[in-house]
C-alpha cells in the first residue's frame, strides 16, 4: 500500500514539473502545445548545463525558472569557467576571455558578440563548438549517486564488523544482492577459480546503472542511463576488461579458430573480431535506448493528459501513464541485471582456459 | 546514427568515466572487499560449525557403539564368570563327598578292624576264662569222680556242650 501511496505522490510531483505545459495549454492551440510539448521531451532526455526543477510562464510574458545553475568549463584553447546562469537559458550571449559563447538546444557554440548562429542546408549549426567539460545536470546526477553508493555500502560494510558478521539496517535489503550478483552472475559466468577480480566492477556497475535508472524515474527529471555517453563509457570499461584479461586461449577461438577446416578459419576470424566490438556495442545501445524510450513514453503520456483535455481521454492517459511508471521499476532493475549478467558472460569467456569440448 | 553522434557529449563521457572508475575503486576498498570477505567468512564459519556438527555425530555414534561393544562383551565375561564359578563349585562339591566317602570309608575300615582286634581279644579273653572255667569244672570234677566215674563222664560231656563255643 505504501509503495502504491509513493507511487501516487511521484506521479503528482511529476505533473507539478508539468505545470509549464498546463498554464500554457489555456491559451495556445493544440498544434502549439503539441509542438512544445515535442520540445520540452527532446529537452528532458537531454544533458542540460543547469538543474532545472520547474518553470513557467508569468503573467507579463516572462519565463521563470526554479533550479540550480551549474559551472561550465569550456576548452577552446585556454580553460574558460563560469556559470550557467550567464547564459539566461540560451537568451543572451557570454563573453569569456576573447570568445563569445551562446547555449543553442542544450549545446554551447561559439558566435560573434550578437550571438549569432548560422546554418547549412539541412538546418544543422555550423557554428563551432568549444570542447564542453561542464559540470552538467548528468555530471551532478553521477556525483550524487556515486555518494549515495559510497555511503550506503560502506555502511553496509561496517555494518558486519559491528553487529558479528550480521549486516544490519538497510544493508539487510542489499546483502542477498550483492550475494545474487555473486552466486549467480559472477560465479556460473566466470568461474569459481578468477570470479574475484571482477566482483568490484560487476558490483558497482550493477548498483549504478540501477540506482541511476531509479532516481531517473523521479520527478527530477534525470537521465543518465539514458544517455549514449554514460553508456558508452560503461560498455568501453567492460570491453576494455574483456581485451585486457583475456586469455591466450580466447584470442586464439576469435583468430584462429580450433577444429575448423582453413577455409572455415579464414572466414571466421573476422566475423569473430567484429562480436568483439559489437557485444560491448549492443550493451551501449541495449541500455540506452531503453532508459531513453522509457522515458520518452512516460512523458508523453503524462503530456497527453494536457492534450486531451477532457474526463475520458485524460483519465486513460493517466492510467496507462501509472501502469508504465510501474513497467518503468521493472525495467530499471531488468537493465542493470542485463547488463551486469552480459559483462559477467563476456569475462567468462575471456579468461575461459582449454578444456576438451 | 547521426543524431547520436551528435548527440555525444565528450564532457559528460570524460567526468563520467572519471567519476565510475573513481567509485569502483573507492567502493572496492571501502565496501566490496570488506563486504566480500565478511559474507566468505561467515560462509566458512558456518560450514566449519556444521561439519564439526557432523564429526561430533560421528564421534557420538562411535562412543556409542563401542559402549554397547563393551556392554557386550563385559556380559559375555560375566557369563562366563558365572559358568566357571558354577563348574568349580561343583568340582569343589564333587570333590568334598569323594573325600568324605573315603574319609567314611577309612573310618569303617578302620573301625572293622579295630572290631576284629576287640573281637580276637574278646575271643583270647574268652578263651582264657573258658580253660579257666574248665579248669574249675575240670577240678569240680576230679572232685566228684572220686565219687561217680560214670556219673563224672556223663557230667564233663554234658559240661562240654554246655560250653559249645560258638
Amino acid at each position: 500500500m505504501t509503495i502504491v501511496k509513493s507511487r501516487f505522490f511521484i506521479l503528482i510531483l511529476l505533473f507539478f514539473s508539468h505545470f509549464e505545459l498546463y498554464s500554457n495549454s489555456l491559451e495556445k492551440n493544440i498544434q502549439e502545445l503539441e509542438k512544445e510539448i515535442k520540445e520540452y521531451i527532446n529537452h528532458h532526455v537531454l544533458d542540460s548545463h543547469d538543474f532545472n526543477l520547474l518553470s513557467y510562464t508569468k503573467e507579463d510574458g516572462t519565463k521563470f525558472y526554479l533550479g540550480i545553475p551549474l559551472p561550465v568549463i569550456l576548452w577552446d584553447d585556454g580553460l574558460a569557467i563560469f556559470s550557467s546562469s550567464k547564459f539566461k537559458h540560451g537568451k543572451s550571449v557570454v563573453k569569456s576571455g576573447e570568445n563569445f559563447y551562446k547555449l543553442y538546444h542544450g549545446k554551447i557554440y561559439k558566435t560573434d558578440s550578437s550571438g549569432k548562429i548560422y546554418y547549412d542546408n539541412n538546418k544543422n549549426v555550423i557554428n563551432t563548438s568549444p570542447i564542453d567539460f561542464s559540470i552538467t545536470k548528468g555530471v551532478v546526477s553521477i556525483i550524487f549517486v556515486s555518494i549515495i553508493m559510497f555511503f550506503l555500502f560502506r555502511n553496509l560494510a561496517n555494518s558486519y564488523k559491528k553487529n558479528k558478521m550480521m549486516a544490519k539496517g538497510i544493508g539487510r535489503f542489499f546483502e542477498p544482492i550483492v550475494l545474487y550478483i555473486r552466486d549467480e552472475i559472477a560465479i556460473p559466468n566466470i568461474g569459481e577459480k578468477h570470479y574475484k577480480r571482477y566482483m568490484s566492477f560487476l558490483l558497482t556497475l550493477f548498483f549504478f546503472i540501477w540506482i541511476c535508472n531509479m532516481v531517473g524515474l523521479t520527478p527530477l527529471g534525470i537521465n543518465v542511463t539514458g544517455n549514449i555517453a554514460v553508456t558508452f563509457c560503461l560498455a568501453l570499461l567492460t570491453f576494455i576488461i574483456t581485451t585486457v584479461s583475456g586469455t591466450k586461449y580466447y584470442w586464439k577461438h576469435i583468430f584462429w579458430m580450433p577444429g575448423m577446416p582453413l577455409p572455415m578459419k579464414i572466414i571466421m576470424a573476422p566475423i569473430e573480431l567484429l562480436g568483439v566490438i559489437i557485444k560491448p556495442f549492443t550493451l551501449m545501445i541495449r541500455l540506452y535506448a531503453n532508459i531513453m524510450a522509457g522515458h520518452i513514453v512516460m512523458m508523453t503520456l503524462i503530456s497527453m493528459i494536457f492534450i486531451f483535455r477532457n474526463w475520458i481521454g485524460s483519465s486513460l492517459s493517466f492510467m496507462l501513464a501509472f501502469f508504465i511508471a510501474i513497467i518503468e521499476i521493472l525495467v530499471a532493475l531488468l537493465q542493470a541485471y542485463i547488463f551486469t549478467i552480459l559483462s559477467a558472460l563476456y569475462f567468462g569467456f575471456a579468461v575461459e582456459e582449454e578444456h576438451d569440448h | 546514427m547521426e543524431k547520436l553522434i551528435t548527440e555525444f557529449s565528450f564532457g559528460l563521457f570524460f567526468w563520467h568515466s572519471l567519476i565510475f572508475i573513481g567509485l569502483i575503486f573507492l567502493l572496492k576498498k571501502f565496501a566490496w572487499k570488506p563486504i566480500l570477505d565478511a559474507v566468505e567468512e561467515r560462509d566458512n564459519s558456518i560450514k566449519k560449525a556444521i561439519s564439526s556438527a557432523e564429526n561430533a555425530r560421528k564421534e557420538m555414534e562411535t562412543l556409542k557403539e563401542d559402549n554397547s561393544r563393551i556392554l557386550k562383551e563385559a556380559r559375555i565375561e560375566r557369563d562366563k564368570l558365572l559358568k566357571d564359578a558354577k563348574k568349580t563349585k561343583d568340582e569343589l562339591i564333587d570333590n568334598a563327598k569323594e573325600e568324605a566317602k573315603l574319609e567314611a570309608q577309612k573310618i569303617i575300615n578302620q573301625a572293622n578292624i579295630s572290631i576284629k582286634n576287640e573281637k580276637k581279644l574278646a575271643i583270647k579273653e574268652l578263651k582264657n576264662q573258658v580253660s579257666l572255667i574248665s579248669m574249675q569244672i575240670a577240678e569240680k570234677v576230679i572232685k566228684k569222680e572220686l565219687d561217680n566215674t560214670n556219673k563224672q563222664e556223663e557230667f564233663l560231656n554234658k559240661l562240654i556242650d554246655e560250653t559249645n563255643i560258638k
